[in-house]
């Protein structure tokens, strides 16, 4: 025990009360927060298991408490250098999640919809899912048969992902639901600098002058985020942020462009407009480093301040600030997320960022780069190793001849056996819907509340003739399965992800599965051994994948090859490629000056702004736009099942401008061309008059995405959840918040398995909790 | 003031409520938070701040002065713990003594439940979990000079004016530093953001 630091200051220090330090992390404090031993922190039997958190990319570091026999019950902060000790409310609660009385514990199945799902054994519902695939693919064909994934598992399960499709299934169709969250920023970053990753570490931050946040509600998608941004500005950054909504950040920010959804482009299009006629260009870095410029230049002469000005609803004072203010700054750095990319041009969009970048020179620097924000804890691996339709494992693609034959030699098998390219999660559910593919296993992904155009998910679902889906809580989607497989959650496993900055970080295990749950890994494995392919999936566990892994990425540009557990455990995190065991990883891209084009340049593209897919006109005059909050992660699955994050947000709302003469609270009906809603107005200033937000993590008949249109970006196949035409109307009544669903013979969780019909509105635009109202 | 104490900067506040989950973990009260979260201008904008206790130091702790049953009790390093169990009468004087809205009664055990600047961890010199795990900062645990070299030229309150009485607090508010007003009237600090006067 060192001595208190309240003794600095001359006053009479109480002697301690041993009493006051709870059984078990007296350790981790006397060691002012780290654990005596890293893993066994106490005395008294409860240990701390170093881990991550499983939901957004920032991935920040945590210690599971667990106790003497051998439960996870709890969470300390953990002084990662990602995160140093901070969380939000979604990684404060995620423990909560590991032994939930909803957790599934043991395999459901039906052989029909028009059964209810029931309790059965692994073996009923292992032979039963593998006769139906035998039996889709010899009656249909190979490609009759498709697997979506997630962007949820770790890095090693999303390489099983990819090989069991090809490998086991024969199948082109897999994909994942990455596709819903970064590829547009995936795709620019490939055609501009033919690497796909962020090129700067988070830290950067700290050492940049002017700092430009594009379609990303860091507040609340990213809060631990905000300790840089704020960092940042502290240090005299200019904060620029790019957003319809006012929202946290925006609110301190010296420049908000609260822009018209869906015109983007057209807004930085104009600022390189703005950027070349005040001749603040960086030409020598333009000369050496860059193709396109020409084009580009002559391109962006089109769009004086004027002309954005009218398409984004915005005084035309402010692109010039804008350009003026990232320009001149002697380091800049431009981040992005989804506000940006989830639009039919979302590769677009994210081009036009990498062109002011790039016409600045704002590249490859300290404190000088762009990055993109993932939303899913391995948003970024979980595409890096073959679980995307077009890639196979080191980000190699499908198309390309030299790359197939690499990766049939990793895995054994003949090039020919190895299938084509398939289609976008979106395509797939269109070719179930049209009876092109009949038979699906999915893997830790909640369509039904994630995709666009709820009536055609659950046509293309109902179609199907056989429906697997793997999770550990029965999600809407897993409700409508055939077999569900209960699989275990983040902190019962060992495996890597990559963070927004694409960091390796290794999870740990803190506890043993419940009897009765297996891994995705065995269950995968298994399947493959029944289907005949068992030589080809002899895997004990991750380790044993990731070793694999890493062969196979080996010499590509996303090299695995030099990271092993062993390294990540002592370094917190490394950063890809890193080509061998000694070389420290990458975590700022360019600083050489070449991009990992042949010519070493940024290929910069022009971009040409055009309206989005949803026409507006008198009865659809509106922008309807989507997004998340801060309690809630993803298709809300896991997290509409926590108490605390339940009662902070407890159901989704519309937010509305006061110019529509609604009370806060008062029903309103959003309509769309695909259908109409009505929830509980939210009315703020925040907003922009003409635009409408809805978060997204609830199902019907409460779903945002029951209104979204399930049009797609022609290049990433990312639908455009941000930008629909709507109106609002004055309603009756308000819908009820649906309960998650509960497997048979599982008790309902009485904090969350209520629904809510409670009409009052959240309190606030930000953070919206219902906590201390009274 | 001025040792290791808590600093609340509403200007960093995004209102994520990560304190207020955090509060639930911390082993003194588990289950329970002893946090609350203002939105400030509700409808025009999306500024938020938290409230913990205050620590008050003069007039010491008004909670501890009115209660009857001498259930609270002020350490000699300034923390105001919460109210002694088996002292409590869940009477609410201390509800309503208290100038920033603190103290909070369970009617149902008919007892105070109260920020005690999770003692069991700062007592071992780690923060307290809502300064922990705040993502922005806008609670930060240390030294006044701690958070002046990791925010430069930022300004400190810690003395708040409730019409003719002044307290002095052993938690201390940022304030703008183009506008420091010493002491600050009316218990809310924030006068002014980004150059627009957020007074009423
Ligand atoms: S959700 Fe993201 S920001 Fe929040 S604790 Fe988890 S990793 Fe950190
Ligand atoms: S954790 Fe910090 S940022 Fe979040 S609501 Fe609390 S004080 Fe505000």
């Amino acid at each position: 025990m060192t001595a208190d630091p309240r003794a600095a200051d001359g006053r009479t220090v109480l002697p301690l009360d041993p009493s006051l330090a709870p059984p078990g992390t007296r350790g981790f404090r006397d060691a002012g927060g780290i654990p005596a031993d890293q893993w066994h922190a106490d005395q008294n039997g409860e240990t701390l298991v170093p881990t991550h958190c499983c939901f957004c990319g920032v991935q920040c570091g945590m210690y599971l408490r667990v106790d003497r026999g051998g439960k996870v019950f709890g969470v300390e902060p953990r002084n990662h250098d990602i995160n140093r000790m901070r969380l939000c409310p979604k990684g404060i609660n995620a423990y909560q999640q590991v032994n939930h009385p909803d957790r599934l514990t043991a395999p459901l199945m039906r052989r029909s919809r028009d059964e209810e799902l029931r309790e059965v054994s692994w073996d009923e519902a292992l032979d039963f899912t593998v006769s139906e695939i035998r039996r889709i693919q010899q009656e249909h064909g190979r490609d009759a048969f498709g697997v979506l994934g997630g962007a949820s598992l770790f890095s090693e399960k999303t390489y099983l992902v990819g090989k069991f499709a090809r490998v086991a299934l024969k199948t082109r169709h897999v994909d994942y639901n990455g596709r819903l969250c970064m590829v547009s920023a995936a795709g620019a970053n490939k055609l501009a600098f033919n690497i796909d990753r962020a090129g700067n570490p988070f830290s950067d931050i700290l050492l940049t002058d002017c700092l430009l946040l594009a379609g990303a509600n860091v507040g609340e998608c990213f809060p631990v985020l905000t300790q840089y941004v704020w960092g940042a500005r502290d240090r005299g950054a200019t904060l620029i942020v790019v957003d319809p909504r006012e929202t946290a950040v925006a609110r301190t920010a010296d420049i908000h462009v609260a822009l018209k959804s869906g015109t983007d482009s057209a807004f930085f299009n104009a600022v390189l407009h703005v950027v070349v006629e005040e001749g603040l260009t960086d030409e020598a870095y333009l000369a050496d480093h860059v193709t396109g410029w020409e084009e580009v230049k002559a391109n962006v002469a089109q769009y004086p301040p004027s002309r954005a000005a009218e398409i984004c609803g915005i005084p035309a004072e402010q692109v010039v600030q804008v350009a003026r203010a990232f320009a001149r700054a002697p380091k800049a750095m431009a981040f992005h997320a989804r506000g940006i990319e989830h639009h039919t041009q979302g590769v677009e969009n994210c081009l036009s960022v990498i062109n002011l970048c790039a016409a600045t020179g704002h590249i490859g620097k300290p404190g000088a780069g762009y990055g993109t924000l993932t939303g899913q804890g391995n948003g970024q691996g979980g595409r890096e190793h073959g679980q995307k339709a077009d890639l196979l494992p080191g980000g190699r693609s499908i198309l390309n001849e030299e790359h197939r034959r690499q990766i049939c030699e990793i895995w054994g098998i003949e090039e020919s056996e190895l299938p084509a390219a398939g289609t976008s999660m979106m395509e797939m559910v269109w070719q179930m819907q049209r009876r092109e593919i009949r038979g699906l296993i999915g893997i830790c992904n909640n369509p039904f509340v994630s995709l666009p155009n709820y009536a055609v998910v659950k046509e293309g679902y109902d179609t199907t003739e056989f429906h697997a889906q793997f999770d550990f809580f029965l999600s809407e989607t897993a409700a409508n399965a055939h077999v569900v497989f209960p699989v275990t959650i983040w902190a019962e496993d060992e495996g890597v992800m990559a963070n927004a900055e694409a960091r390796v970080v290794k999870h740990n295990k803190a506890q043993e599965p419940p009897a009765g749950v297996r891994t995705d890994t065995w269950v995968m494995c298994e399947l493959a051994r029944r289907l005949g392919a068992g030589e080809k999936f002899a895997f004990d566990g991750s380790r044993e994948v990731f070793d694999e892994l890493r062969r196979a990425s080996a010499g590509t540009i996303i090299d695995y090859s030099g990271i092993t557990y062993e390294r990540l455990e002592e370094t917190g995190g490394i950063a890809w490629p890193c080509p061998s065991t000694d070389h420290p990883g990458t975590p700022r891209l360019f600083e050489d000056g070449r991009t990992y084009h042949a010519d070493g340049k940024i290929h910069m593209q022009v971009v040409e702004w055009h309206p989005p897919a949803d026409p507006y006109d008198d009865a659809h005059p509106m922008t309807l736009t989507t997004g998340r909050t801060v309690a809630h992660f993803l298709s809300g699955n896991q997290t509409r099942r926590l108490g605390a994050l339940v009662e902070q947000t407890p159901r989704p709302w519309a937010e509305v401008h006061p110019s529509h003469g609604f009370r806060n609270g008062e029903p309103v009906r959003v309509v769309t061309r695909r259908g109409s809603e009505v929830f509980p107005a939210l009315v703020t200033e925040a907003i922009r008059p003409d635009t409408v937000f809805i978060p997204y993590h609830w199902p019907v008949p409460t779903a945002a995405n029951a209104l979204t249109i399930d049009a797609l970006d022609p290049r990433s196949k990312i639908p455009e959840y941000k930008v629909c035409a709507c109106r609002i109307e004055h309603a009756g009544a308000i819908d009820e918040v649906p309960a998650p669903p509960v497997a048979p013979g599982h008790v309902a969780y009485p904090e969350t398995q209520v629904s809510r019909t409670d009409p009052l509105p959240p309190t606030a635009p930000q953070g919206r909790g219902t906590s201390e109202r009274s | 003031m001025m040792g290791r104490t808590m600093f609340i900067d509403p200007g960093r506040c995004i209102g994520c409520q990560a304190c207020v989950s955090a509060c639930r973990e911390c082993d003194s009260h588990r289950g329970k938070s002893m946090i609350h979260l203002d939105y400030t201008d509700e409808g025009s904008s999306v500024a938020s701040l938290p409230t913990v206790c205050m620590h008050c130091e003069d007039p010491v702790a008004p909670c501890a002065e009115v209660c009857p049953a001498d259930a609270i009790l002020v350490t000699a390093d300034g923390v105001v713990q919460q109210a002694d169990t088996t002292r409590c009468i869940g009477c609410a004087n201390c509800v309503n003594a208290c100038p920033f809205g603190v103290p909070k009664i369970d009617l149902q055990a008919k007892l105070q439940m109260k920020c005690n600047l999770c003692y069991d961890r700062t007592a071992y010199g780690l923060a307290p979990m809502c300064a922990t795990v705040c993502p922005t900062g806008a609670l930060f645990y240390g030294t006044v000079e701690e958070l002046q070299a990791e925010r430069p030229g930022v300004q400190v309150a810690d003395t708040f004016v409730f019409g003719e009485s002044e307290v002095r607090t052993g938690v201390a508010m940022v304030v703008p530093a183009e506008r420091v007003q010493w002491p600050v009237p009316g218990g809310l600090p924030v006068v002014e953001i980004n150059g627009k006067d957020v007074r009423r």
